[in-house]
């Protein structure tokens, strides 16, 4: 009798405490677990589904759109797995998805394994914060000289000379830099290291650029996701990391102002990233990068993610429905996702890319 | 020890009757044989099939790097140069910090609960073990990030500095603020602690009555009566035990991606953040764009597998070595 009377109760008190654990960290982490809901695509035999994989970075994007567009389109769906540029670029050559989606744009090297012509297009820009955790939140100004140095290792402490330099005014304190950055590769990584590598030959020359790279030994930690970033931002005091503009806003984060190409401080937000991005100069294969962009309101952190489908579809009836839904993401679809922190594709970038949809053959 | 020997020629006797029942239908007894060893060569098959297929999809990096990769600590995707070494380091330095922590843990929390708990709290406190064995990786990961790690850098390393700071393992700044290789290692020991425990008392229970009556007999205390009948005839059982916790450590992705601060190198402290070959796999599949990475990481799983068939050799080695005299009356 004592004996079950004491399993309950250890039983009782286990599941309470299981149960206080899990709402805690539901609480906190509710973002991360919202996001791994999957979208069931149900299809009738009249309906096309349409397969993407691909970045993250888009994902948010894409969910909105395909809720959208699906209203009025009921002939069609669509499933996005968000499993990563890498991945995306991998099952598109593999030919098991209708369109892949990377934040760096395909290299030579995987062009030339495609069974066929590749077109890459720029769906999406976004801006990448340099968030931080000071205490009394000061408003920051930093330029890419000062960031690299804090990434190489050769700043180490907020209330170095370099940034105060910046910073007239703010007391920073005597606190140990703790430069955060993505543990897996990244499209935000991308953006981040391409922006260093075009404003310090010292970076350019000892890491480079890339969706992961061989971050300087002995600097920083590695967190995993955007969210991870974010997280760990908020819990070391002393840390700066990097990270989609749109988790910046969520987690309510404060991030710098930076110093762009003609010398003026700016904020990231949709109107300074589109404004780099009217600036950038754009190829005709549309593979680009809009970092350092000129232009007294560009954001200097900012870039783009691409759509990639084959220029000859196999299967005519969902090539058509696939380029319709394209060319409707690249126009009004625009306007859905700037409401999600991404940055409009000026005009002028729409109409090359309507153009280029045209040369897709069924 | 004649108490060993009359238990064997027990055991023997008892089995006698079912040997005869099973003689009695000898093709029933043959088909049985067969679909059993099927069942068992089925493990091996599908080791051998994972094993060729991680070999398969590394065939690039290995060409390319041949045996630089286990020794090179370059890991530079931008370069497209990579190397293993921290991550074996990682791996086996973060299982062994588990195993330190867990094994004398787990093994007096099954002799407590075998030999000396009273009988009504024995049920509560094994199924606390389980359900701690039942909390999944992620969770234990989270309440690594936002309770333990923290606790670790104000309170934890402050103290092994101050006091055990003369090792160089406890030397060095905390520059990941508690992200850290040990961190990773005490994640592990929390998650092998119920595994170790389970298993060592289900041995431990196995262990037969007579062994203990027999030693008090001979006028032994309780802690010899634990240590000599009971710890030394389980001795070959629990060994087995650390070493399945030990293969828990070893291939544990999601809890240590989440603690251990994910930097590609190894240093001496425990203090410094480092990666598992897991943990590193985990992280990098998603993006790894180019072929030479995508096959380096396949290499990496390659290594694993390697790293954890050479440990089990060289822990039955071991076992051969130390634990010999005492499993002999078991034959």
């Amino acid at each position: 009798m004592k004996k079950t009377i004491l399993s309950v109760l250890a039983f009782g008190g286990a599941v309470s405490l299981l149960t206080a654990l899990a709402v805690a960290i539901a609480r906190r982490h509710i973002a991360v677990i919202s996001g791994a809901a999957l979208l069931a695509a149900t299809t009738s035999p009249a309906q096309t589904l349409i397969n993407g994989a691909g970045s993250t970075f888009d994902y948010p994007a894409f969910t909105k759109w395909f809720e959208v567009y699906g209203r009025d389109h009921s002939d069609v769906r669509f499933n996005y797995q968000s499993i990563g540029s890498g991945g995306g670029q991998k099952q598109l050559l593999n030919q098991t998805v209708d369109f892949g989606a990377s934040d760096a744009p395909m290299k030579d090297e995987a062009m030339s394994q495609a069974p066929g012509k590749i077109l890459q297009l720029p769906i999406v820009a976004g801006g990448v914060a340099i968030m931080y955790n000071l205490p009394g939140n000061p408003r920051l100004r930093l330029d890419g000289d000062t960031l690299a140095n804090i990434y190489l290792g050769n700043i180490t402490t907020w209330n170095d000379p370099k940034i105060t330099a910046l910073n007239p005014g703010v007391s920073l304190p005597n606190l140990a830099i703790v430069p955060l950055h993505r543990a897996e590769g990244s499209g935000t990584t991308f953006i981040f290291t391409d922006f260093l590598s075009a404003v310090s030959p010292a970076w350019s020359k000892q890491v480079g650029k890339g969706v992961s790279v061989k971050w300087p030994a002995g600097v920083g930690l590695g967190a995993k996701g955007s969210e991870g970033v974010a997280g760990q931002i908020q819990q070391i005091p002393g840390a700066i990391g990097y990270g989609e503009l749109a988790y910046a806003d969520e987690s309510k984060i404060p991030y710098a102002d930076i110093k762009n190409s003609s010398g003026n401080f700016v904020s990231p937000a949709p109107a300074s990233v589109s404004a780099a991005l009217a600036e950038a100069k754009i190829p005709d294969d549309f593979r680009f990068s809009m970092v350092n962009a000129p232009g007294a309101d560009s954001y200097p952190i900012a870039g783009p993610s691409w759509v990639l489908i084959y220029q000859t579809q196999n299967d005519p009836v969902l090539g058509q429905k696939l380029v319709d839904f394209l060319k409707w993401a690249i126009t009004d679809g625009q306007k859905i996702s700037s409401t999600l922190d991404y940055a409009p594709l000026p005009d002028a970038v729409q109409q090359r890319e309507l153009k280029l949809l045209t040369t897709v053959k069924y | 020890m004649p108490t060993t020997e009359q238990t064997v020629a027990a055991d023997r006797a008892a089995e006698r009757p079912a040997r005869l029942r099973a003689g009695a239908s000898p093709l029933g007894d043959r088909a049985f044989e067969w679909l059993t060893l099927i069942m068992a060569l089925s493990v091996f098959v599908l080791i051998a099939i994972i094993g060729y297929e991680l070999a398969r999809g590394s065939t690039l990096a290995i060409h390319k790097f041949h045996w630089h990769f286990l020794v090179s600590s370059d890991w530079d995707p931008g370069n497209d140069v990579y190397g293993a070494l921290p991550f074996i380091e990682g791996t086996l330095v973060s299982s062994a910090i588990a195993l330190v922590i867990a094994v004398p843990i787990s093994i007096a929390t099954a002799v407590y609960l075998t030999e000396l708990a009273p009988l009504w709290l024995r049920q509560p406190l094994i199924m606390f073990i389980e359900l701690l064995a039942a909390i999944p990786s992620v969770i234990l990961g989270f309440w690594g990030m936002d309770v333990m790690v923290p606790w670790l850098h104000t309170h934890l390393f402050p103290a092994l500095r101050g006091r055990l700071g003369f090792l160089p393992i406890f030397h060095g700044p905390d520059y990941g603020h508690g992200y850290s290789m040990l961190a990773a290692g005490i994640i592990l020991a929390i998650m092998i602690i119920p595994i170790i425990t389970s298993i060592s008392r289900e041995i431990l229970r196995s262990v037969p009555g007579l062994q203990r009556e027999a030693a008090f007999a001979l006028g032994a205390t309780r802690w010899e009566v634990t240590r000599i009948a009971v710890l030394g005839y389980a001795k070959r059982g629990l060994f087995g035990a650390v070493i399945l916790g030990l293969g828990r450590a070893l291939g544990e992705t999601m809890a240590v991606t989440m603690v251990i601060g994910n930097a590609p190198q190894f240093l001496i402290s425990l203090f410094a953040p480092g990666s598992t070959l897991a943990s590193w796999i985990a992280t990098q599949f998603t993006e790894a764009v180019s072929n030479l990475f995508y096959s380096a990481l396949f290499e990496l799983g390659l290594v694993l597998l390697g790293v954890t068939l050479l440990v089990n050799v060289l822990a039955q080695l071991l076992l051969k070595t130390f634990a010999g005299p005492s499993i002999k009356p078991q034959h």
